[in-house]
């Protein structure tokens, strides 16, 4: 994402959340949602299958 | 150097020492020492004075005082304590009431005849892989002041790689038992998911998150799990199965196990120092056989996806309320976490069913891996870069790279210290699920053939 969209998604989803974002901040909020989102799309490109249960733990 | 866990119990049960010296000794130690080792945030004297009084009386009395009578521990500062703020490493929850009762792993441990003598230094809220802490100071560790004991564990690391107590209990998300038992040179315990109870301890990242204690020797390691096993309503992850004690079986022959070092993703990013030890511990135990382990570094991105994003939820409300109460590194990698897009969450606990039954398969041929803990010895404090093979990376988000993708699906892992000079480095011993008693049997020979140590304390 370029600089200028993922501050546009920065400001968009902190709206969205009521995060409040000092300017002094938000060159490592942005460094840390690159690295989020690298890590994030490796796991995406991975194929799953469909039938895919997440491994979230819950027992009723 | 100060009596063993077991020691200390043996000579209580059998009244040549009380409960009441053996705490006095610990306290001791951490005022002589703790001003550099910065370990402890919390010093509980009285009520350790009268947990031991309590415990002679009833050894006069005949009664019988428990496997871990009269020995001093302590609790990283994310485990409730009666009477104290749960702080978590955080300057927010100093503003908490006072815990009403006790962790469900201290009622256990004190259970068992130990007595708690304070409460550990930790990186905020737990994440961190460092030990330093913007609001405490860092824990430093006990074989180089200058250098890091590695976290989130931090205080854990340093009060028992220093000797202050025989044993202390941490967590571990990502890798917080296992980055300070390697930095700090001492033996750590990160059992399987569910193993332990986590009831009235701050969480993380409730999908990763363990407990586990810290020790000098196999032994006391396995003391101190055994006494906190069992089953408890109060940790929704806890599992229903029963005590499985390890201690009675750390003797028991390792020769039939099949053994493998863990390839890939494992072999890389090492500092010579770790490859070392790795090698070290497979030639002790001979072992020369190598096995894939797939897409590791996809279990690493996973586990961080998931962790920034529990991270974030559990502390919205304090990032919005609080944001200039965080350490800011800690803050800023919480608000990032609260923006990625869930179907990337969905996908990383996918991922992780998917990881775990390729894991699976691979236990159906091997009994236990041997990995590195860290890819180097305890950094410098405050260091930020370090270079490897050429490459400059940053210190903090590589310290983990090789726990991460162990933790993320829940295996029980050892570590165990190679004593290299000047500074240790752990080695992981990695069991399938709910074989603690494996990885505990390997470290147990290991450790007797005197390849593996905890060093005394070099810089004290």
């Amino acid at each position: 994402m370029a600089t200028g969209s993922i501050d546009d998604y920065i400001n968009s989803v902190a709206e969205a959340l009521d995060l409040p974002i000092e300017e002094g901040w938000r060159p490592a909020i942005r460094f840390n949602l690159e690295v989020s989102l690298r890590m994030a799309r490796l796991v995406d490109e991975f194929p799953l299958p469909d039938e895919s249960e997440p491994a979230s733990i819950f027992s009723a | 150097m100060p009596l063993s866990a077991s020691e200390i119990a043996k000579a209580v049960a059998s009244r040549k020492m009380s409960a009441l010296e053996a705490t006095e000794s610990a306290l001791a130690r951490i005022a002589q020492h703790d001003g550099v080792l910065n370990s402890f945030t919390d010093v509980t004297a009285d009520r350790a004075r009268a947990r031991a009084r309590q415990l002679d009386a009833d050894v006069a009395a005949g009664k019988s005082p428990g496997p871990l009578a009269g020995v001093p521990f302590a609790v990283k500062n994310l485990f409730d304590v009666k009477g104290i703020s749960t702080r978590a490493g955080s300057k927010i929850n100093r503003d908490l009431p006072p815990a009403p009762r006790d962790a469900t792993l201290i009622e256990r441990m004190e259970a068992a005849g130990a007595v708690l003598v304070g409460a550990l230094n930790m990186g905020e809220y737990a994440y961190d892989f460092t030990g330093e802490n913007v609001h405490d100071g860092p824990s430093r560790n006990p074989h180089d002041p200058m250098r890091m004991t590695g976290g989130s564990s931090g205080g854990s690391g340093g009060a028992v790689g220093g000797a202050l107590v025989p044993i202390a209990l941490g967590s571990d998300t990502n890798g917080s038992i296992r980055v300070p038992s390697s930095f700090c040179g001492i033996f750590g315990l990160k059992p399987t998911y569910g193993r332990l109870s986590r009831a009235r301890s701050f969480p993380f990242v409730p999908s990763l998150d363990h407990l586990g204690p810290f020790a000098r020797s196999v032994r006391d390691l396995a003391l101190a799990y055994d006494a906190m096993q069992g089953p408890d309503p109060d940790d929704a992850a806890c599992t229903t199965r029963s005590i499985e004690p390890a201690a009675p079986l750390l003797a028991e022959n390792v020769g039939g196990l099949r053994m493998a070092l863990a390839g890939g993703w494992f072999e890389k990013n090492l500092f010579p120092e770790a490859v070392e030890a790795v090698a070290h511990v497979a030639k002790a135990l001979g072992v020369r056989r190598t096995v894939e382990i797939p897409e590791a570094g996809r279990a690493r991105a996973a586990a961080y996806v998931i962790s920034t994003t529990e991270g974030a939820s559990l502390h919205l409300d304090r990032l919005r309320k609080r944001p200039n109460d965080f350490d800011p590194a800690v803050r800023d990698r919480l608000i990032a976490g609260a923006m990625v897009p869930a179907p990337m969450v969905d996908r990383a606990q996918k991922f992780r069913r998917w990881y775990r039954a390729k894991l699976l398969q691979i236990f159906e041929t091997v009994d236990l891996l041997i990995a590195p803990a860290t890819p180097c010895v305890a950094p410098n404090i405050g260091q930020v870069n370090f270079t490897l093979d050429g490459v400059e990376l940053p210190v903090r988000a590589n310290i983990g790279i090789h726990t991460q993708p162990i933790s993320f699906i829940g295996l029980p892992v050892v570590v165990v210290p190679v004593p290299l000079a000047p500074m240790p480095i752990g080695v992981q011993l990695i069991a399938p699920p709910w074989r603690e008693d494996i990885a505990l049997r390997v470290a147990y020979t290991l450790e007797r053939m005197g390849a593996v140590a905890a060093p005394p304390p070099r810089g004290l």
